[in-house]
């Protein structure tokens, strides 16, 4: 997608907070110099067009009681479709990217309890009969997720 | 009837779950569908903001829809008493998206345990931020792989249960 320059401001800044106000676009608006409904129309557009995949709140599975965790498998390639398959039934596999390694599969999982990793990535590893190596996070270091526009 | 004190965070976390709806007062209209005030679940949600439920209320760019189609994992094999202070500088570079410690896994010949996301428009762009990481941490890395991704296989949000 093409964004002008209005449209590339407007993506970098709503990758950080929105402020807590009742008429939020109004607020973003006027950092910007643009009209509220220039702001939404802008966002939708984009929204449309697939450039922004979600705007709203981002929630912490951690702080809610639940847990997140990469894990990779090595995935003999021919079996990788029936793999990509099964794993992609578990409900708690959020992400699952293909990349060009031994592991061969990468993926997240998201479990309503710390305890639900080992216990999905047990039941992955039956369902698939593959080892399934977990990577949980020991240290964030954190910026906002950013992307320059 | 619904009274407020009986709206859960959780009915609000699956209210706003799909997203804020783009309209000019969008908390007055996520408000009515739950029952309630909006000034109580603006209240209510910067309560979450700062217990740390909600991180921030953004948008979620899709990289390949804005031209960087390059995704790499890198991954950096970092002495460990110097990781916090290296981790700390690569995950500040503005184009590492995301910046974790996470184990190794020797037994599956996985000696990495700093992993950087790096975004680019092409594998060259990501080739230049992996040379500039690799000299940030200098003599600290023993051993660097990049793994670019082939394909999306699956890619939804963090899904959860309505309940009480």
């Amino acid at each position: 997608m093409m964004l002008d320059e209005t449209s590339r401001a407007l993506i970098n800044r709503l990758q950080d907070d929105l402020p807590m106000d009742s008429r939020p676009f109004a607020a973003v608006g006027r950092e910007l110099g643009i009209s509220e409904e220039d702001v939404i129309a802008r966002i939708t557009e984009m929204k449309e067009a697939g450039a922004i995949t979600r705007f709203g709140p981002f929630f912490d599975a951690a702080a809610m009681g639940g847990a997140f965790c990469l894990c990779a498998m090595e995935v003999p390639s021919e079996r990788f479709e029936e793999v990509m398959i099964e794993v992609n039934d578990f409900p708690e596999v959020a992400h699952n990217y293909e990349r060009d390694h031994a592991l061969s599969m990468w993926f997240v999982l998201a479990t309503e309890t710390p305890e639900g990793i080992a216990d999905t990535a047990a039941r992955i590893e039956r369902k698939t009969g593959l080892p399934v190596l977990c990577f949980p996070k020991l240290q964030e270091f954190f910026i906002g997720f950013r992307v320059t526009a | 009837m619904t009274t407020e004190t009986e709206i859960s965070d959780r009915e609000i976390i699956a209210e706003l779950q799909a997203g804020l709806p783009l309209v000019p007062a969008p908390y007055a209209e996520v408000a009515t569908r739950l029952g309630m005030a909006e000034d109580d679940l603006i209240d209510r949600i910067r309560v979450m903001k700062e217990q740390g439920v909600i991180r921030r209320i953004a948008a979620a760019p899709n990289h390949y829809k804005l031209g960087m189609v390059a995704n790499g994992m890198t991954v950096w094999d970092v002495e460990d008493d110097r990781i916090a202070e290296l981790g700390a500088l690569i995950g500040a570079l503005p184009y590492v998206t995301h910046c974790y410690e996470r184990p190794r896994a020797p037994e599956a010949g996985w000696t990495y345990n700093l992993f950087a996301m790096v975004h680019g428009d092409t594998r060259d762009e990501v080739e230049v931020k992996r040379a500039e990481i690799a000299e940030i941490l200098g003599d600290a890395c023993r051993d660097r792989s990049v793994l670019y991704s082939k394909r999306i296989l699956k890619k939804t949000g963090l899904r959860l249960r309505k309940r009480g």
